[in-house]
């Protein structure tokens, strides 16, 4: 540790001002502050001693949040292609097969977006922010495991610059970034992104091939075609199901949104309200099955409303991506409505355009614009009752 | 009989180092020192030179923009130094104060008995004025203005705070006379909040001219600004003046003595402070003599105030103008490994991402805290948070956004008028992104008061 220590304070000069590297300064600082949280003292005003919390633990509660499904994700990778391909294979081979797919989308989201976010701070000087490295990992987690890496790095280098840095950095940013990645591969990429073929890896190697009645297609794909769906829902709820790599298991998801919630990082108002938006829509469809147009929708609209919630992409996107608390509302009334919002709209979008069965990424998106018309009428709320009592003064006077 | 209002959000910050209840052996008072950064909107003039002869009570400096608010030496003596910072600043005006306290003669009186004028004048005149603070802008009041109320705190809530009780015992006749004086300058009401649970002040009871309200819950509910928002909210063009106890025992002392005697009783606290008991002195004494072989050995910072809202003095400095404590604990400016990531058990935090939760769930957990920052300062991330520690009906993000955008119309509507820094103290404490709220309201304070006066 005082090696350490010593090795930084030994290098430091040279990213100070008037130092050879003094244009790499922020990223030396964000070495540097990555190893040691910085002896800094409060300043002499103000509140003398801080709360243990920073940005980077944080930041680091989400990621722990996000193990479970990154695991469960990179075992069902490897169970489907296997399943696929009719081999009886061990449990560690499934997931060593996953591994291997599903790392690295990891490392080229997180080695392009640091990048980006480095180069972004060496320029304008800033210090460099811990925003993405809950970003660089939401990024593979909602994408299908045979995107091509150089896709990937696209989506991730647009994120980065359109959906954050144009506005200023971590905590400036209007939508949420991951979000914008995947928007961009789906609308950019959209065979990449969608339809049968890209959820299961069924790369075959010599003397393997794919069984007959193969079919890729998600749940969500089944139901808009045809109503039905070829798996259960327990294979949903423990998420043995194609889909996006983290977005499967509803079980791996509740264990994340426990420790946000618990730790009072991720809104539990949201995600519970969310959950509610969902189950009123899903109930709405229920109750108006019988007046759809066609038989498919009319089937659709009948899956049960519980059912709704735990297929596609729904739970990942409330508990990990309506949370983020940057795009989403800051009021706590804000968040009530934000959240139903939110769960509302995806199961609808779902239901009345089966072209996006991933309603949620849209609704959310869609939310992220809303966010703070809704946080204005909270305020105004406030406002209102304050220019009243004020009034009521001066009549009383 | 008074009503009873529970305070829910909020925290109460448990250190090691309370104050004993004992007190400790009389010092007197060598050298003392009026600091002008203690007072907030005063332009000042300097009418004491170094050298100079001075009784407890004879004004050396004054407001240049009231001319009659003069802010006086709490001793007698001779003023030993002027200490000027940027600019010739005064930053403090040191007096060596004599044995044996010689006063200027304001003359005695009986409060009920004088018109609010004279009340004023013998207030400005000696001294006393300054402990009146106004709201909005948090203020050194103005005499012309009629408050609507004036708000005094019974009880301090903050972490290590003394117990009003023994900073005030014996002084109830003091008090009282004061309370009638302050009847003369409102036409509304003074209220008293009272806590509900904690140590009692039977020193409150049986004084007359007050309305008592009573408060339950974590801090800030002792602060006057919880108080105000919860009774009698500020509204524009309002004005409510704020004292708190002791001083109104000051002001006791000058109606029945004739005299500004300015003898208070702080607290010595923190985890750095060996032999914590009160202490009497005067105001603005230095504090060396109670640190003195008296803290532990190593990099401390001492404190005139408490914790939340206090300020950093050298060993050499001098306690506030407005500070009943100081505190002693250690400085945080040894880096961390990982510090971010490691569960670390003697870290407080309100959030469940450190072990601090769990701890106060076992039972009573005591802290001992530096003054680290635990990370750096970031744009706002993270929301709900100052919610969860601010009992107002005001929305404390928006406020401190409305302040950094210097946007003068939001910071009125979202209720600048009714807030003064140390409101904002626990949001601080709190803040992920280690955001200096506190420095920032009172920018935002200096604006509004630049802009409407």
């Amino acid at each position: 540790m005082k090696v350490l220590q010593n090795f930084l304070d030994n290098v430091k000069p040279h990213f100070e001002e008037g130092g050879k590297l003094q244009k790499y300064w922020p990223v030396f600082d964000g070495f540097a502050t990555f190893l040691f949280v910085p002896g800094h003292p409060a300043e002499s005003g103000g509140a003398h001693v801080r709360d243990g919390i920073d940005l980077k633990r944080t930041m680091n509660t989400v990621i722990m949040a996000l193990i479970p499904t990154l695991l469960f994700g990179m075992w069902n990778v490897g169970y489907h292609h296997y399943a696929a391909l009719g081999m009886d294979v061990t449990f560690f081979e499934q997931f060593l097969f996953g591994a291997l797919k599903v790392l690295p989308l990891v490392i080229v989201s997180y080695g392009v977006g640091l990048g980006v976010e480095f180069i972004f701070c060496v320029i304008k000087g800033h210090q460099i922010n811990e925003g993405y490295l809950v970003t660089g990992m939401l990024i593979p987690l909602i994408m299908p495991v045979d995107i091509p890496l150089w896709m990937l790095a696209l989506s991730v280098i647009f994120a980065v610059v359109i959906g954050k840095e144009v506005f200023g950095g971590t905590g400036m940013n209007i939508f949420n970034p991951a979000l914008i990645a995947r928007a961009f591969a789906f609308f950019a990429y959209p065979a990449f992104m969608s339809g049968d073929s890209v959820w299961i890896n069924t790369s075959a190697e010599s003397g393997q091939a794919v069984v007959d009645g193969f079919s890729g297609a998600t749940i969500l794909g089944e139901m808009a075609n045809t109503g039905t769906s070829s798996y259960s829902a327990l294979d949903a709820f423990i998420g043995i199901i194609p889909g996006s790599i983290g977005e499967t298991s509803v079980i791996a998801i509740m264990l994340g949104a426990g420790l946000l919630i618990f730790t009072g990082i991720g809104s539990w108002r949201i995600i519970l309200s969310a959950l509610l938006g969902g189950a009123v829509m899903g109930l709405i469809f229920n109750i108006a099955a019988p007046y759809a147009l066609t038989e498919t929708q009319q089937a659709f609209m009948a899956v049960p409303f519980w059912n709704q919630l735990i297929v596609g992409g729904f739970a990942f996107g409330i508990v990990y991506m309506a949370t983020d608390p940057v795009s989403g509302s800051q009021t706590n009334t804000g968040k009530w409505v934000y959240g139903f919002l939110i769960g509302f709209l995806a199961i609808m979008i779902r239901i009345f355009n089966p072209a996006y069965p991933e309603g949620v990424m849209l609704a959310i998106l869609f939310m992220n614009t809303m966010a703070p018309l809704v946080d204005h009428y909270v305020l105004q709320a406030n406002i209102k009752r304050r220019k009243k009592r004020l009034s009521k003064q001066e009549v009383g006077a | 009989m008074s009503d009873v209002i529970k305070i829910k959000r909020g925290v109460d910050i448990k250190l090691v180092g309370e104050v004993e209840s004992s007190f400790a052996k009389p010092m007197t008072v060598k050298t003392v020192a009026v600091k002008p950064d203690d007072f907030n909107g005063v332009r000042f003039k300097l009418t004491a030179k170094e050298g100079d002869e001075v009784k407890a009570g004879t004004p050396i400096l004054y407001n240049k923009d009231h001319e009659q608010i003069k802010f006086c030496s709490p001793v007698s003596g001779e003023v030993a130094q002027v200490v000027r910072g940027a600019k010739r600043k005064i930053l403090e005006i040191r007096i060596l104060a004599d044995k044996e306290i010689q006063y200027e003669d304001f003359g005695a009186a009986d409060p009920k008995s004088l018109p609010r004028e004279e009340i004023v004048n013998k207030l400005t005149a000696s001294g006393c004025w300054p402990f009146f603070k106004e709201r909005p802008y948090n203020v050194v009041a103005d005499p012309e203005n009629e408050p609507k109320a004036i708000f005094i705190s019974g009880f301090d809530s903050a972490p290590l705070a003394p117990r009003m009780q023994t900073l005030l015992e014996g002084n109830e006749k003091e008090f009282q006379t004061g309370i009638h004086a302050l009847q003369n300058l409102t036409s509304g009401k003074i209220h008293l909040g009272l806590n509900e649970n904690g140590p009692s002040s039977p020193f409150f009871a049986g004084i007359d001219g007050l309305t008592y309200t009573k408060y339950d819950g974590p801090h800030p509910a002792g602060l006057v600004g919880v108080h105000i928002n919860k009774l009698d909210p500020i509204n524009q063009g309002e004005t409510v003046w704020t004292i708190t106890p002791e001083h109104i025992v000051i002001i006791g002392r000058l109606f029945l003595e004739g005299k500004f005697d300015a003898r208070v009783r702080v607290a010595l606290t923190g985890s750095e402070v060996n032999d914590r008991k009160y202490h009497e002195t005067v105001l603005g004494a230095a504090v060396k003599p109670f640190i003195e072989g008296n803290i532990t050995e190593g990099n401390n910072r001492i404190i005139s105030g408490n914790i939340l809202t206090g300020t950093k003095i050298e060993e050499d400095g001098y306690l506030s103008f407005y500070e009943r404590q100081i505190t002693v604990i250690p400085e945080g400016d040894e880096p961390e490994l990982f510090g971010w990531v490691i569960p670390k058990p003697d870290k407080f935090s309100i959030s469940r991402t450190l072990p601090s939760w769990f701890q106060r769930q076992l039972g009573e957990v005591k802290y001992k805290l530096d003054t680290n920052l635990h990370g750096e300062r970031r744009a706002y991330v993270v929301s709900g948070q100052y919610e969860e520690v601010f009992p107002y009906d005001i929305f404390p993000v928006q406020l401190i956004k409305a302040i950094m955008i210097n946007d003068i119309e939001a910071m009125e509507n979202l209720g600048i008028y009714e807030v003064v820094e140390e409101d904002f103290a626990l949001c601080e404490v709190v803040c992920t992104s280690k955001i200096p709220v506190q420095k920032i309201v009172r920018e935002g304070l200096d604006m509004m008061k630049q802009e409407l006066g």
